[in-house]
């Protein structure tokens, strides 16, 4: 089997997977295994693909030209595979905790839950391995539209509500700035092909490409860079397993990653470097760490305060690739990953609280570390990487942007993510210290009759946990397939 | 044989409607109907390949050589209308036949089909002929016989949509028998291609842009452009659902494609664009159009009006398209003559399947639908999906190429129009989403809905299917319209 030939199979896959679940609904198990089954041969598809990338190849896969010029393409690249590695990883890890949450929930539609779970994979990993900015916008969009039913899970007034704000704010940015700039980008370059060094450079007046920049920044709603992040919070509603997956790494990242894509292979470093709207949106970034910091503060309802946290986190990547250096854009190639394990770890955790203990506020949280352990104890680990300091992965990502705002001689930004990262150890470390140092509400229930999470579900927490430390001893891996994108 | 196609198109549908009105059985009229109508997408399809390879296709009616006799002309614009109008007739027959069993009395079953029959031919006739006044001729063929569809409707409303219908139709007419008697004043002539070359000489006269004028009201009134649009709305809700399916997704289209004829054929883009100065009027309407018919869709209770009035919107695209007066503009406007036919025949056939199930399109009455239908709200989904302009639709390729012909003219208030309405489209299509999706269905109603027959889902689905499969690959049409749109302003491939 030809390279190209397996990247298209890793966008084919996980929707073959979706039919499979889908026509075996009636047997859970058989159903679940399916689900399993698929998410490790994506992932180790994923894998052949590491070696000839470092090599330098860049396998290609032209599905259908659309219109003349306009190709249904995939095209392997560094930064694609990264986000690929880490989304098909962290579904199967996902689809294991899944598996006990649903069940130990008791939540209805469930195969609907797992079909559309396994399209939206399918979405991300065709914005993983896009070739052009229409295939990209058209995965982005499916991504968007699938993820809906997710969203509105359960069907509640709630959700009704949650999924209009959902999708008005994803579909509209991206209809309204978005297309618009990538039709804008078609006009004056002649081309949307992902290219080294970009392709909008000479094209037209810095001008007008600053413009492009703003809309392409604001365009992918799915980065959530104020004011277009109300969405994220919405989502919440949705199960816990898809927010951890699809709101801390599938959707999210796939927003961030468009970002950088576009900053990198559209616009190049040395183009973004020269424009007057990079240090603009680069504060407006600025602005979205600290604004989601302090907001997430003020939420007592543990998804939430994610939510706002994963808002934060996110500006960090918009911020590495606006720093416009190869310190920002590794910076935030890692920050990707990390931020990934970090997070989906922290939602399990929470996720485990809901279906064991029914809390989903922090302040009723008091005490429930002694009947919950592991959960509370890779809570603090997935926070530490959040926070990013050792012995977690999130210390790595946040040494290469802090050496990128130095790089690009901006203190001030330096200064926003110390804080930030201050900011978030408060309201992160805050939950654990609850569920361990207070004592248990009497009230309500005395910690007796309380148990960890469905083992499943407790596996995949770990299972994430572990691989946040592991990240921190060693980064290496995903730091060589950045350091491929910046200086080929 | 194959040289006498281009008449053969208009002949033998008229004969077979004929035919049907003679045997007064439905079952037989409707079999008459479905041969009658794929033989004759079997003949445009023809005609269009023959034209793409050996170029137009002139033929003398009755052996009378042009411009004392009938030309039938075919090039590649009016092809792809033969070939738009064919395939929707042509899918929307065998969805038909079970629909109009339940909407239409039963006695009145044979008529229907000749009706039908009758307005197919006149749309073909109209796109097919190179005479002006043939032109006319087969207008009202397809007018008196829609107005007699649109009567068929099971509501008495539809008595009033047909009458209304048929006082603004007729005023189109008379307005547009009006413009072609001056030009034939002027220059003696009927023919096409002769008009088109007269016209220079004499058009310092005012009775030519006396003609236009008149013309350009009549065409308007008949495509449904804003502020003409008034007789659309309620003919569109009130028709059977069959017809409905079948006069949107084609009886404007060959208006558009009618405006396009006489304006870039016959008066020349000198005369029409650079001294009438047309798209100085078309460009505001359209955008009005646009705009103010998505805003009052997303307002509407009855999903056929919704519709509907999504439709005026459309038709605003296509004629803002046709403003630009660019190959880019143009492209966009004949490619969503073909994409918009797909997707709006889907979206009524959609709404069709509910009519026969449930016997009503209120929004309200489609509460808890996905679950009870589940296809036919999924393709209600789909073709809304393109209607949206979700990539890999067609909806999205008119899209592309109306923002990019936009572009082009650094029309940046046109740019920002286009983009917010197919926000709009998003909220009108959603509310159907949400009633459907998340709303139970009501209890109280004892009798249980299932989903729709066979015999109307496959033939919405294969119009859902195709405007995937050319937004998927749009190569075929994209090339057609772009071609096409280069003949009209006389530029070179």
């Amino acid at each position: 089997m030809t390279l190209a030939m397996t990247s298209g199979l890793i966008v084919i896959l996980p929707i073959a997977g979706a039919l499979f679940v889908g026509f075996s609904s009636k047997w859970p198990n058989v159903r679940e295994g399916f689900g399993l089954i698929t998410a490790g041969g994506l992932f180790g598809l994923v894998l052949t693909l590491i070696e000839p990338v470092k090599n330098g190849q860049r396998p290609e896969l032209t599905l259908v030209e659309v219109v003349p010029g306009i190709e249904l393409a995939l095209r392997v690249e560094p930064l694609g595979l990264l986000f690929a590695l880490v989304a098909s990883f962290l579904w199967i890890v996902t689809t294991l905790y899944a598996i006990g949450y649903m069940r130990g929930h008791h939540e209805e539609n469930q195969t609907r839950f797992f079909v559309f779970f396994a399209i939206a994979i399918a979405g991300a990993m065709g914005v993983a391995l896009s070739a052009n900015l229409f295939t990209l916008f058209t995965f982005y969009e499916a991504l968007t539209l699938c993820t809906f039913p997710l969203v509105t899970h359960h069907g509640t007034k709630e959700a009704k509500k949650a999924g209009r704000v959902y999708l008005g704010i994803l579909l509209g940015t991206s209809v309204c700035f978005q297309l618009l700039a990538i039709i804008w980008t078609w006009q004056i370059a002649g081309t949307v092909d992902f290219m080294n060094g970009g392709i909008l450079a000479g094209t037209a007046s810095n001008g007008v490409l600053s413009v492009i920049l703003v809309l392409f920044v604001f365009g992918v709603g799915k980065a959530a860079v104020m004011p277009f992040h109300r969405w994220l919070p919405a989502a919440m509603v949705a199960p816990t397993p898809v927010s951890a997956l699809l709101h801390a790494v599938a959707v999210v990242k796939a927003g961030v990653f468009t970002i950088l894509k576009v900053a990198i292979y559209i616009f190049g470093i040395d183009l973004l470097g020269v424009l007057a709207s990079t240090i603009w949106l680069a504060w407006a970034a600025a602005a979205t760490i600290i604004l989601g910091s302090l907001v997430a503060f003020t939420k007592d309802n543990l998804k939430a305060r994610l939510a706002y946290s994963t808002i934060s986190q996110l500006s960090y990547i918009v911020l590495g690739a606006l720093l416009a250096n190869e310190w920002g854009i590794i910076g935030g190639g890692m920050h990707i990953v990390m931020h990934a394990f970090g997070k989906i770890t922290l939602f399990f955790a929470a996720g485990a609280v809901l279906v064991a203990a029914h809390e989903k506020d922090i302040s009723c949280m008091r005490g429930l570390g002694r009947s919950m352990p592991v959960t509370f104890a890779c809570f603090f680990v997935g926070s530490l990487s959040i926070i990013g300091v050792p012995p977690a992965g999130g210390a790595w990502s946040k040494w290469f942007l802090g050496l990128g705002t130095l790089e690009a001689g901006q203190m001030g930004l330096l200064i926003v993510l110390m804080v930030s990262s201050l900011l978030s150890l408060v309201y992160l470390l805050e939950v654990p210290a609850r569920a361990f140092f207070s004592s248990p509400r009497e009230d309500v229930h005395s910690g007796k009759g309380i148990h960890e999470a469905p083992w499943p579900s407790l596996v995949a927490m770990v299972i994430t946990a572990l691989v946040t430390l592991g990240l921190f001893l060693n980064p290496d891996p995903f730091y060589e397939l950045m350091t491929l994108v910046v200086f080929s | 044989m194959t040289q006498h196609l281009p008449v053969l198109q208009v002949a033998i549908p008229l004969l077979a409607s004929a035919v049907c009105a003679i045997v007064r059985n439905a079952r037989i009229a409707w079999l008459i109907a479905l041969a009658t109508t794929w033989t004759a997408f079997v003949i445009a399809l023809n005609l269009l390949f023959r034209v793409q390879s050996e170029g137009i296709i002139s033929y003398a009616l009755g052996g009378w050589a042009a411009p004392y006799g009938i030309e039938y002309r075919v090039d590649l614009l009016n092809a792809f209308i033969l070939v738009i109008v064919t395939a929707i007739g042509s899918v929307v027959i065998p969805f038909a036949l079970k629909s109009v069993e339940c909407e239409v009395d039963k006695s009145k079953g044979s008529l229907f089909y000749t009706a039908y029959i009758l307005c197919f031919t006149g749309l073909l006739g109209i796109a097919v002929t190179g005479d002006v006044f043939n032109v006319f001729v087969f207008l009202e063929i397809s007018s008196l016989s829609a107005y007699a569809l649109i009567a068929m409707g099971q509501d008495r409303k539809a008595l009033t949509a047909s009458f209304q219908y048929l006082i603004m139709g007729a005023v189109g007419a008379t307005f547009i028998v009006i413009g072609i008697g001056l030009m034939y004043v002027m220059t003696g002539t009927l023919n096409m291609a002769d008009l088109a070359a007269r016209i220079p000489e004499v058009r310092a006269n005012r009775t030519i842009p006396v003609a236009f004028g008149f013309l350009t009201v009549g065409i308007s009134l008949k495509l449904a452009l804003f502020p003409l649009h008034l007789w659309l709305p309620n003919a569109y809700t009130y028709a059977p659902s069959a017809v409905t399916a079948f006069i949107a997704s084609t009886a404007t289209k060959v208006a558009v494609y009618v405006l396009l004829r006489f304006f870039f054929t016959i008066f020349g883009i000198a005369f029409s664009f650079d001294i009438m100065q047309l798209h100085i009027v078309l460009l505001p309407l359209a955008l009005i159009a646009i705009f103010s018919m998505s805003l009052v869709a997303i307002f509407q209770q009855n999903v056929k009006r919704m519709m509907a009035y999504s439709s005026l919107a459309q038709i605003g695209y296509m004629i803002l398209g046709i403003s630009m007066v660019s190959v880019t503009g143009l492209t966009a406007g004949i490619i969503h003559l073909f994409n918009h036919a797909m997707m709006k025949g889907a979206l009524f056939m959609a709404l069709g399947c509910v009519m026969y199930r449930i016997g009503s399109v209120d929004i309200s009455a489609m509460r808890g639908l996905g679950k009870r239908m589940p296809w036919t709200m999924a393709a209600f989904v789909g073709a809304g999906l393109s209607l949206i302009g979700v990539p890999l639709t067609v909806g999205f390729i008119s899209k592309w190429y109306l923002i990019l012909g936009a572009l082009e003219q650094s029309w940046w208030p046109v740019v920002v129009v286009v983009l917010i309405t197919s926000l709009m489209a998003v909220v009108y299509i959603w509310r159907v989403v949400e009633v459907a999706y998340f709303k139970d269905y009501p209890d109280y109603d004892c009798k249980p809905v299932c989903e729709a027959p066979l015999g109307l889902l496959v033939p919405t689905w294969v119009l859902v299917a195709t405007s995937f499969y050319f937004g998927i690959d749009a190569s075929f049409t994209t090339k057609i319209a772009e071609a096409a749109a280069r003949t009209l302003l006389g530029i070179g491939l």
